[in-house]
């Protein structure tokens, strides 16, 4: 059993604008399950953290508990984190982000910690539209406590020593819409030519972005008979699209096809390609894509890709037209302006 | 891509690179993990059977596996292989109970060898075994050769070299020293079966300088200078003391002028310090004795006054390439340099020459007056006769030359037993997992990242006192270990099953190195752009599966692999195994496995 990664890494590796390595952006090895679909998601992200080529001490892990809620420890390891309690991060990065918003907060979740006991308050930071990523690492079940049924199993779908599931599953990409997220998406993590653009995309989207990725549970539900194995995932995908990522600072050269390509300009001026492969589903509105997604809950196929966004998104920030400035960055006259301003607010509500 | 078929041994040996590049073959990364464990004889015996002479080899191996190792792709310097073979050498128990029987009954069929270095002495140790009458005859006092005759104690200890001389000798061969053979049709008279020549390149090239003639008292050529030494007729030589040539006999004549009297020793030579043949280390050596290279020097003349040597003129140059590299020294117009010097030794190339080989016995000779030698068999156009070592193709080295042994020798057997030289035999392979527990390997899977240990050296005042005392102290058994660690086990291969696999990709993200990548199939040069990590060693296979239930396929570039069996552990399925892969060379009479 190998308690760390080897030192060396392949000698050409490109570096970033930072000057970085991919291997600036690894974590410590993992102790999941060999072949855990989480895996392959830290494996995405330190790639798009990488090649979007931001400083590592600007980005805040915060998770939850469960296996998935460990996964930070495995990737990023020279960013901040925290491990919150079950459920709970979404309150912590609200906080969080209150106090400073010039972080990036990347939360990572599971179902368990999202939609059974964290559903309210997942409920409410996508209502708010906080400006940060939530990947949810959804494996049907909970991993960390030996596999019982989560609240995103599918009708139907048996885990390795389950019943067929007799409960209707609660599919996040649609609470997240109904809720007011303004970036949602689903992908696999088996997929990271689809996860990767998606991470990225979501980084740069201002407010929530919800990435729902499947990441098959290979201990104790990747079976026959379940619907988040890695063989049904592969057989039943339908993507809406693909989505390629273009920095700011990149020329587009590329011809696209009109009708079918919708070309996004992101906050800070980069962009993104949407290639539809699904004619029905306009991911710039809330009803299509709700219908979308109904659409193949019927037909019991896994829509994933971009499913929507909101290209004029308001972050909580904007909302409540915060301080720029990090808390920790104002002084005390900024922080306590005394009596008279005190009585000035006072005097304004009488 | 094909799927690459992991059943051609061929394969596996490539990615064994130290073992791929040694003439012989070596097991490199089985006997440096048995060093590991400190189980010295075996390490040794594994050497001995692949290439003779392990202590000889451990000091003096021109060593074409260290450029070769994998480390040097990953870090900077490769694993100290060489100074390792010492290791097992200086540390083993008495090996001679492991020594193959010898047959009291022979098998009637008579070999004569000719010359007693490395190659002759190979083709000895592994037909002497099966039953041959071997017949030895060399025209030194003593067997070894060149490495008697040539390589300087202080690089390699006499007793080092009887030693494993004498455990060939001691096989009931029937060796004649101090004759020299004068015609090849006499011995060929005498019904051998067959011959083999193993008499070296034992001519030394010189220089026709004006002033030669008047300063030839004080003028050698540098290997009949070496063989004078070590054989006790020369134990002195002039205080300033120039050596012309950039190889590794220049760096044997330096060193040994510096221990013989020589003061102010330098060395010159024609060619650019970079190009200069001497490997590296030699360089080195010789720069750590105080002796100054002067490159880009051409010698111009012996200046003699008063029929007293005084010295040398050069011309400086400058090295100019054109657009195929090929090297032209152009003068730099600058005054002729003067170096003054009271010997001069030239050691700028050895030659063959076979004035006793009589040219109407069937033996084949081309327009360098070389043999016509097959490269395969050894055998000449003269079936009952074969060429192995420095005699078949020109001055090499010890491993070259027991790499042709071995081969000669199959073929010496092969002719003898009524069979064609060409039925060659495979080479004796294994294949087996190591795998002994969910995540527990037999091997030591981790890698160390340390830099290469330095071999520890006598001191300076001390060695160059005494021509005999060695200089390199060798590692002591725990840096030895250390040193070892560092081996990557290329050996153990990543062996990939495409029935298990289940394209988690969890193989691909936990890879350091980046070898590994599931993509649909191309063309290996369209390939190679869409791989995970970079791939530009093209001399560096793909290992490409079949193809998969996405219609992908694994393609592993074997380039930087640490062999670290990360892959492994991390597959659910075990699609990936860590295989120890064992190749070992067929030797004369032995039935191969595969
Ligand atoms: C100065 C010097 C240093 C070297 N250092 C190294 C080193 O560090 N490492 C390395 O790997 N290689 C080294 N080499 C090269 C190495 O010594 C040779 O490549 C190797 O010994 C060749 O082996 P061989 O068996 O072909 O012939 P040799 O070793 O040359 O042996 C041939 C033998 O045949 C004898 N012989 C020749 N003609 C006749 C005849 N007509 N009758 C009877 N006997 C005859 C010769 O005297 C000699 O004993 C060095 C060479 C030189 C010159
Ligand atoms: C308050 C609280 N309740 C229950 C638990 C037990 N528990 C730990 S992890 C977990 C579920 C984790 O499931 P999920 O979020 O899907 O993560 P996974 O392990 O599947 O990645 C539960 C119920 C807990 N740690 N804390
Ligand atoms: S790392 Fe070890 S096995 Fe690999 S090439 Fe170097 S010495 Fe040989
Ligand atoms: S053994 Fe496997 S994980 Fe380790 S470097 Fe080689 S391919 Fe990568
Ligand atoms: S870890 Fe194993 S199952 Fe997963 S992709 Fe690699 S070889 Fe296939
Ligand atoms: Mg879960």
């Amino acid at each position: 059993m190998s308690y760390q990664i080897p030192k060396f890494r392949h000698p050409e590796l490109p570096v970033n604008e930072l000057g970085y390595t991919k291997a600036d952006y690894e974590g410590s090895i993992s102790t999941l399950c060999a072949g855990c679909g989480h895996d392959s998601i830290s494996g995405a992200i330190v790639k798009a953290c990488h090649e979007l080529s931001i400083e590592p001490h600007k980005i805040a892990k915060m998770s939850g508990i469960g296996c998935s809620s460990k996964a930070p420890t495995y990737f990023l390891g020279k960013s901040h984190g925290f491990n919150s309690v079950h459920g709970r991060m979404p309150s912590v990065v609200t906080g969080a982000s209150m106090a400073n918003r010039n972080m990036l907060y990347l939360g990572v979740s599971g179902d368990g910690d999202t939609a059974s006991i964290g559903m309210g308050q997942f409920a409410h930071v996508a209502r708010r539209n906080l400006n940060m990523v939530y990947i949810v690492m959804n494996n049907g079940c909970y991993g960390l406590t030996k596999g019982q049924d989560s609240a995103t199993t599918d009708e139907g779908s048996a885990s390795k020593k389950g019943d067929p599931n007799v409960y209707s599953a609660i599919d996040l990409c649609g609470t997240a819409l109904q809720m007011g997220a303004t970036f949602v998406a689903r992908s696999f993590s088996g997929d990271k030519g689809q996860l990767v653009p998606l991470i990225k995309a979501a980084i740069t989207h201002r407010g929530f972005a919800l990435i729902d990725v499947v990441s098959p549970c290979v201990t104790f539900n990747n079976n026959p008979g379940s619907t988040k194995s890695y063989e049904f995932v592969r057989e039943h995908a339908e993507a809406t699209g693909t989505v390629d990522f273009v920095p700011m600072r990149k020329e587009i050269t590329t011809d696209y096809k009109p009708g079918y390509t919708h070309e996004v300009t992101m906050h800070d001026g980069s962009s993104l390609h949407l290639y539809k492969l699904d004619e029905n589903l306009d991911p710039f509105s809330r009803r299509s894509a709700i219908n979308t997604l109904e659409d193949h809950r019927d037909a019991r196929s896994i829509l994933t890709g971009l499913i929507y966004m909101d290209k004029d998104s308001q972050d909580l920030h904007d909302v409540l037209q915060t301080s720029q400035r990090p808390l920790n960055a104002l002084e005390e006259g900024e922080l306590c302006p005394g009596n008279n301003m005190l009585e000035n607010i006072n005097a304004s509500l009488r | 891509m094909k799927p690459t078929d992991i059943k051609n041994p061929e394969y596996f040996h490539k990615v064994v690179d130290c073992q791929y590049a040694c003439p012989a073959h070596t097991p490199v990364p089985e006997y440096i993990r048995l060093i590991a464990a400190e189980r010295y004889s075996d390490a040794y015996m594994i050497n001995w059977q692949s290439n003779v002479f392990p202590g000889i080899l451990g000091r003096t191996c021109d060593r074409p596996c260290e450029p070769a190792c994998r480390r040097v792709r990953v870090e900077e310097e490769p694993v100290a292989i060489c100074r390792l073979k010492r290791v097992a050498a200086d540390n083993k128990d008495d090996i001679r109970d492991r020594f193959p029987d010898i047959p009291r009954r022979k098998n009637g069929k008579r070999i004569a060898l000719i010359g007693a270095g490395p190659a002759s002495l190979t083709v000895a140790r592994d037909l002497a075994p099966l039953g041959y009458i071997i017949d030895i005859f060399d025209n030194q006092f003593a067997g070894g050769g060149m490495m008697r005759s040539q390589i300087p104690s202080f690089r390699l200890p006499i007793e080092v070299l009887d030693e494993e001389v004498n455990y060939i000798l001691d096989m009931g061969v029937n060796a004649t020293f101090d004759i020299e053979v004068t015609s090849l049709k006499e011995i060929l008279d005498q019904d051998y079966e067959a011959v083999f020549v193993g008499t070296g390149a034992p001519r030394g090239k010189g220089l026709n300088l004006p002033g030669l003639e008047d300063a030839s008292a004080h003028v050698y050529l540098g290997i009949d200078w070496l063989s004078s030494v070590a054989f006790e007729h020369t134990d002195s030589i002039g205080k300033r003391v120039l050596v012309l040539g950039g190889g590794n006999t220049a760096m044997d004549c330096c060193r040994t002028s510096k221990r013989l009297g020589g003061d102010d020793v330098r060395v010159v030579v024609r060619s650019p310090f970079e190009d200069m043949k001497a490997s590296p280390w030699e360089k080195e050596d010789a720069m750590h004795e105080g002796i100054p290279i002067y490159n880009n020097h051409v010698p111009k003349e012996f200046v003699v006054e008063e029929g007293e040597l005084k010295g040398m003129t050069f011309e400086k140059v400058e090295a100019e390439y054109d657009e195929n590299g090929k090297r032209s020294l152009v003068p730099t117009g600058e005054d002729l340099v003067f170096m003054e010097a009271d010997d001069v030794l030239m050691a700028i190339g050895q030659e063959n020459a076979f004035p006793w080989i009589e040219r109407d016995l069937g033996i084949e000779f081309d327009k360098w007056d070389m043999p016509v030698v097959d490269e395969v068999t050894f055998q000449s156009t003269n079936p009952r006769v074969f060429f192995g070592g420095d005699s078949a193709f020109g001055p090499e080295n010890i491993i070259t030359a027991v790499a042709h042994g071995h081969q000669a020798a199959i073929s010496i057997d092969l002719l003898c037993s009524g069979r064609g030289v060409h039925e060659r035999p495979a080479p004796g392979v294994t294949l087996a997992s190591q795998k002994m527990g969910v995540h527990e390997w037999s091997y030591d899977n981790a890698v160390e990242a340390d830099q290469r240990y330095v071999v520890p050296l006598a001191p300076l005042e001390e060695t160059l006192k005494d021509r005999k005392i060695e200089v390199e102290l060798g590692f002591d058994p725990s840096t030895g270990y250390k040193e070892a660690e560092r081996c990557l086990n290329c050996d153990v291969q990543t062996v990939f099953d495409e029935v298990r696999c289940i394209e988690c990709d969890a193989c691909v993200d936990i890879c350091p190195t980046d070898c590994i990548s599931f993509t649909h199939n191309g063309e290996e040069e369209d390939l190679r752009t869409r791989l995970t990590g970079p791939s530009n060693d093209l001399a560096q296979d793909l290992y490409v599966s079949m193809d998969l239930p996405t219609t992908r396929v694994m393609v592993k570039d074997e380039n930087v692999c640490l062999h670290c069996g990360l892959c492994a552990e991390r597959c659910p399925t075990s699609a990936w195994d860590m295989q120890k892969f064992l190749y070992n060379v067929t030797k004369a009479g032995q039935e191969s496995a595969a």
